[in-house]
């Protein structure tokens, strides 16, 4: 192998010169396939430039910028960014600029800040963001519920529908992992007559129609086993999270086999308690928000 | 530079030799902080390694290919952080073999999830998407309330062991009933789980069904478990304010 250009083919053995293309002006390569030449076509310069360009960005980028691994340390580079830093110092000026308007949420009254009408154009959008990003997965996008999960954007509420109240349920969840969670549970009547089940199940589920026999045998179970929670006669608002089963807005559903399992199985449903990863003012925020959901929706509750 | 360039090209064996250099650089700047990781990365002394449960959950997440869509790091992006919560650190998956830090997010980031939504929501989920989230494109999962094989926690907790996750020979030799008291509270050997996991680690019939032992179990415990494990990232944002 030699790299003495007067020994390569088609090289003039004197000048080691190949021969010139005439239409095209450049060198051929002397590589010959049955009459063909290949030409010899220069690097286009735009690309060499574009090369060297780069090449000087990263002898730059090198001395500005954490670059290379050594060992346990690595080169800072002389602007001494870090990534972590950068983005701390963004999100406090995200904070910063966002407080301009929910440090109003620290405390709120909340009357007087659903007036403000310049503050809810700001605060109702993000609010809105707040709760698709952690509570629409269960509640629904626009509070409509789902199975288990109770629907929002109605009248209808097992504590209730002021934003002081909603705050609370937010912060602190029910069922939850928080030492000032709400409770709320049906224990399982598991221990009654599946005879007798069955019938409390019929009673309640004719509740909502008004259909019910309050002389009947159920009625007096229900006295008995459900009253104390639900109402004398079912109505709720007690406070105490349990639903009024005469309006229909349950969460589990109230057909009789419905209400037969949950008597059987009982029912503790679980809100995570937000105040670890929402701020109180955030919290505020979106009690207002869920507050207003049935307004919003257009929708009351029956 | 150039002609350097025109000449080397003639020499195969030369140019064979230069490109390999070259390249390695890329590979030498990545792969040489991972000789020194061991000192480089700090375990927080609160990290705890996951239960036989949540490893179980765990090798499910990897069997049905959640990783594919679902990364488990946050950047260190202000928008990330403000979205789910403090960035990412090293420290947090250590005892991860292999990482699921994952690189493509057609699902949301799942470092944090622990918490977020109750058992549930995450079981009806796994069922079906679409019960809860409507316009959800991900896959249902039914065929998780098959009952949870157990058989081979006790030698993954000892694998895990070997490659520096200090599982000790109680919690090796306890693994099958661990898994199985940790979804069941009532089980005699909840407290033993606790005892030797901590007091943090949720006992639950995290399927609603505290009778069976199924893959529902192990995978909704694993999810519940993620960023919960340390505390570690949780300092990030004060000390930059102080």
């Amino acid at each position: 192998m030699t790299t003495d250009p007067r020994a390569l083919p088609g090289a003039d053995p004197h000048t080691g010169n190949r021969e010139i293309d005439p239409v095209t002006g450049y060198e051929t390569t002397g590589h010959d396939w049955g009459g063909i030449r290949e030409l010899n076509t220069p690097f286009p310069r735009i690309a060499l430039i574009a090369l060297a360009l780069t090449f000087a960005w990263s002898v730059l980028a090198w001395i500005l910028l954490p670059a290379w691994p050594l060992g346990r340390d690595y080169t800072r580079g002389l602007l001494g960014l870090d990534q972590g830093e950068v983005a701390m110092d963004r999100l406090q000026a995200i904070e910063t600029d966002r407080a301009a308007w929910l440090t109003r949420f620290d405390a709120p009254d909340f009357a007087a800040l659903a007036t403000d009408s310049a503050l809810m154009a700001q605060a109702m959008p993000a609010a809105r963001r707040l709760f698709e990003d952690n509570c629409a997965a269960c509640h629904g996008r626009d509070g409509e519920g789902g199975p288990g999960f109770p629907r929002l954007a109605d009248a209808s509420w097992l504590w209730d529908g002021t934003p002081e109240e909603i705050a609370i349920t937010i912060g602190h969840g029910i069922n939850a992992d928080d030492p000032d969670t709400r409770v709320a549970e049906v224990p399982a009547f598991d221990w009654m007559d599946r005879a007798d089940r069955h019938s409390l199940a019929e009673f309640v589920a004719s509740l909502p129609a008004g259909e019910a026999d309050w002389n009947s045998p159920a009625a007096a179970l229900f006295a008995e086993n459900c009253a104390a929670c639900h109402g004398e006669r079912g109505e709720g608002g007690l406070g105490i999270g349990a639903p009024s089963l005469t309006d229909r807005a349950t969460i589990y559903g109230q057909d009789a086999q419905t209400v037969y399992q949950t008597l059987t199985r009982g029912r503790r449903g679980v809100m995570p308690a937000w105040a670890v990863r929402l701020s109180e003012a955030e919290i505020n925020l979106l009690a207002l928000y869920v507050s207003r959901l049935s307004e919003m929706t257009g929708e009351q509750g029956q | 530079m150039l002609k350097l360039h025109y000449n080397l090209e003639k020499i195969s064996m030369g140019l064979v030799g230069a490109i390999i250099a070259v390249a390695s650089v890329g590979g030498i700047v990545e792969i040489a902080p991972l000789f020194t990781i061991e000192q480089t990365v700090e375990i927080p002394d609160d990290l705890r390694p996951l239960t036989p449960l949540e490893l179980a959950g765990r090798q499910i997440y990897i069997r049905e290919g959640c990783y594919a869509c679902h990364s488990q790091m946050i950047r260190s992006l202000a928008d990330e952080i403000d979205r789910y919560g403090p960035y990412s650190l090293a420290a947090e998956s250590a005892w991860d073999h292999p990482m699921l830090w994952g690189s493509k997010r057609t699902g949301p980031d799942l470092a944090r999830l622990g918490g977020k939504y109750s058992d549930a929501w995450h079981v009806a989920h796994l069922m079906n998407p679409r019960d809860v989230v409507p316009v959800s494109i991900m896959p249902a999962y039914p065929w998780l309330t098959a009952p949870l094989d157990t058989s081979l926690l006790r030698d993954s907790l000892a694998t895990l062991a070997r490659l520096g996750v200090p599982y000790d020979a109680k919690m090796i030799d306890q693994a099958q009933a661990d898994a199985r008291a940790q979804a069941n509270p009532d089980a005699d050997g909840a407290d033993g789980v606790r005892e030797r996991y901590g007091e943090g680690v949720a006992v639950r019939a995290f399927d609603g069904d505290p009778g069976r032992l199924t893959e529902m179990d192990a995978l909704v415990a694993y999810l519940q478990s993620l960023g919960t494990l340390t505390r570690a990232a949780y300092g990030i944002g004060t000390e930059v304010e102080e």
